[in-house]
């Protein structure tokens, strides 16, 4: 029996430092909270999750911050997804808010619910008095992201302060808060789009039909394909018509693009991603679009 | 998830056909906007081809490329023209995946250079040919070295602006050799580029045909990552303990930080001192016979023990050190200054214990490599010599033989900030 030990490839070093991030918050924070929408990211942090508790249940409740507009083959996956772990699941609702007044829709065909889930996300954080949430966020996609640490320190009002970042050195996390502040914990910060599809691949991890190439009805709108669907009114001149599409990112279908593609199978996706041109925010995210410092303008308020 | 239990853990499957599957390096970057840092940045990003189309449009301007608006980070950065904190880049080429941590270079931000090279396998510091070795580019090469980084890299830009002049590289060259023999550094080299032309970065050039050293990302592709750290004692600080209410499963869990474990192997627990045998290895690749730092795993004992976060899991006979008494170099980091003799929590690996800042022996002016005595407080930058006392006794290995077990941060227990990182010399 051999017990020579070669040198850990990427993957291994990247879900090594990642394990042991959902560990510490586990054993340093009283109440934590794994954020999982059905899309990619997060069904990587569901896997390492197991990784880290398992034959244990997890240490924290799953919650997901449900818009009302997400594809139903992402709640689909979603439940199932979280029957099959046998864990526990909290949906909190975008709807809910707009019900009790929490928050305004916006309305007109631009309408997206997408800033709406900040004040139901901080909601549910209150409530249930959550003082981690871990988020599949990744540094590689976007500036403000790039910057901000591991463990990303927010005040009662959940707002994120580049200039007030604690210092994060070699694996020593400092996760001490006061009481109504929380810490947003991003295990996967080191990770690339592509090591999440490869790690997908090499886990052979199961993901909602969205992320294959599949027949859609969609509409065309500032060079991206939507899906047709109610939660989006078209404007005029915008003409429907079926196309083969997959989806990069999961988010609302309000704002999420699709891309073209006849990748049908993950090892086709795969290839497909290492060759592609275009950042998944560019090229499938709306909400990015707004202006050059949106995604660090939203996260100030306390979005992911 | 399962595997053959004679799978060695942090192995690739072991197989002469396999291709060899990319590692991950990790290199900081220090210089200011003024040596072309994120110009250089933006070169390695662009040639190695790792930007994005939509990324690219939005740095050309009338048909221009600036390489340097790449590597723009937040707001207020760009509205100042500087940079303020650590940013975190990737890009990949066959061979290998890159985490650049880009570090600004000014003296006031050293705690955010101190920040990105904790984790650096190679640092790069910058130079403008012209100017040659500065003060500032001293203290980056310093900083490195006193963070344990094995490797760095002088890297002389700006090439094209001095003719590309042989003469000026050798003797900037030189001079840092001479000057950085003092640090305790595995491997120094020295490669002349221009981020701005492309000679030499990504791309051999015919105007630098002189030199006979590789190119600076072939540098990158080669340098050895994480050398050694599975080469060492074992080292598993434990985290967490899995626990199974149905089938009394009990796995100690924690990331390698240094060593092997292999069923089988005799163990200790520290501080108590108990002992048993390892009964099995959970890994992420499920059951193994051994596994190697840096993986995360858990570890069954054959027998009962009080095993807790804090604990320190270790091969008989290969005790590290211990005391109550530390004797480490300190970056303070905290905006107020060190109170004399103040009390700070400690976090080392999975333990967290009270300190009091003892005695400041000395501060570092790292540029000179020199030091200043009779300081009574540490502000914001400073890097010291210091003793502390702790509430209970520490395991630890000098910060030069393990960067794990001999690392920890000191938190103010009344804002909770972190405010300073340690660097264990030695202790009693």
């Amino acid at each position: 029996m051999s017990t020579s030990i070669a040198a850990p490839t990427h993957l291994q070093v990247l879900e090594a430092e990642a394990i042991h991030i959902m560990r510490e918050v586990a054993a340093e924070l009283e109440s934590p909270v794994l954020l999982f929408s059905g899309g990619k990211d997060s069904i990587v942090l569901l896997r390492l999750a197991e990784k880290a508790f398992r034959p244990a249940p997890f240490p924290f409740p799953i919650m997901h911050v449900d818009t009302g507009h997400n594809f139903p083959e992402a709640i689909e996956f979603r439940d199932r997804r979280v029957a099959e772990l046998g864990e526990r699941l909290i949906v909190a609702s975008v709807q809910d808010s707009i019900d009790k007044g929490r928050v305004v829709e916006e309305t007109g065909p631009r309408a997206s619910r997408n800033r709406l889930q900040t004040v139901t996300l901080l909601d549910a954080i209150a409530e249930h008095g959550f003082d981690a949430a871990f988020g599949g966020a990744r540094r590689d996609e976007e500036r403000a992201r790039a910057k901000e640490r591991i463990f990303s320190f927010r005040d009662d009002f959940g707002q994120w302060d580049p200039r007030r970042q604690r210092a994060e050195l070699w694996s020593l996390y400092n996760g001490r808060i006061r009481r109504g502040e929380h810490v947003r914990v991003f295990p996967i910060s080191n990770w690339t789009e592509l090591d999440v599809w490869e790690y997908i691949l090499t886990e052979g991890l199961e993901i909602p039909p969205l992320y294959t190439a599949h027949e859609r009805e969609v509409f065309e709108r500032d060079g991206m394909l939507y899906a047709v669907s109610d939660f989006i009114e078209m404007m005029d001149g915008e003409e429907p018509f079926t196309e083969w599409v997959r989806y990069r990112t999961v988010g609302d279908m309000s704002c999420t693009g699709a891309v073209r593609s006849r990748a049908t199978t993950l090892e086709d996706v795969v290839a497909e991603i290492a060759a592609t041109r275009v950042t998944e925010r560019g090229e499938t995210r709306a909400d990015d679009r707004v202006s050059e410092a949106a995604m660090e303008d939203r996260k100030r308020e306390g979005y992911f | 998830m399962s595997t053959a239990p004679e799978q060695v853990a942090s192995a690739a499957p072991v197989s002469p056909a396999a291709k060899a599957e990319p590692q991950l390096l990790r290199f900081a970057t220090a210089g200011s906007v003024d040596d072309g840092k994120s110009t250089l940045i933006g070169r390695l990003l662009y040639d190695a081809k790792s930007l994005h189309a939509d990324a690219l449009e939005a740095v050309t301007k009338n048909g221009e490329v600036d390489l340097a608006l790449l590597t723009d980070g937040l707001r207020a950065e760009r509205e100042q023209g500087i940079t303020i904190d650590v940013a975190y880049r990737h890009f990949a080429t066959p061979r290998r995946r890159f985490i650049i941590a880009d570090t600004p270079g000014h003296a006031q931000y050293t705690r955010n250079m101190v920040t990105g090279a904790s984790t650096a396998d190679l640092a790069i510091v910058l130079v403008d040919a012209r100017e040659g070795l500065l003060t500032q580019s001293r203290r980056h090469a310093a900083i490195a070295g006193l963070l344990g980084i094995p490797r760095i890299v002088l890297a002389v830009n700006k090439m094209d602006l001095v003719g590309y002049d042989q003469d000026v590289f050798r003797r900037i060259c030189g001079e840092f050799r001479a000057w950085a023999s003092r640090l305790e550094v595995e491997e120094l080299a020295c490669i002349p580029i221009s981020a701005l032309k492309g000679d030499n970065v990504v791309e051999r050039s015919e105007n630098l045909a002189w030199f006979g050293g590789p190119t600076l990302l072939q540098y990158l592709e080669e340098a050895p990552v994480a050398a050694g750290l599975a080469g060492g004692p074992l080292r598993l600080p434990v985290q967490w303990v899995v626990r199974d209410q149905e089938t009394e499963h009990r796995g100690y869990a924690g990331q390698l930080a240094g060593g092997t474990v292999k069923v089988g192997d005799e163990v200790v627990v520290l501080p108590a001192g108990t002992s048993s045998r390892v009964a099995a290895i959970d890994a992420p690749a499920g059951s193994v016979e051994a596994a190697g730092a840096p993986l995360s795993i858990a570890v069954q004992l054959e027998d009962q023990l009080d095993v807790a976060r804090g604990t320190m899991i270790v091969r008989a006979g290969e005790a590290p050190r211990s005391g109550r008494e530390i004797d480490a170099t300190v970056c303070w980091l905290g905006e107020a200054a060190s109170r004399p003799r103040g009390r700070y929590l400690l976090k080392h690996t999975t333990a967290t214990v009270r300190a009091v800042l003892d005695t400041i022996h000395h501060t570092l002016e790292v540029e000179k490599l020199d030091e200043r005595p009779d300081a009574d407080s540490l502000s914001r930058n400073e890097i010291g010599r210091v003793t502390l006392r702790v509430s209970s006794e520490l395991y630890f290995d000098r910060y030069a033989e393990n960067r794990t077990t001999g690392s920890f941060i000191l938190i103010d227990e009344a804002t909770n900030e972190t405010v300073g990182a340690g660097m264990i010399d030695d202790g009693r």
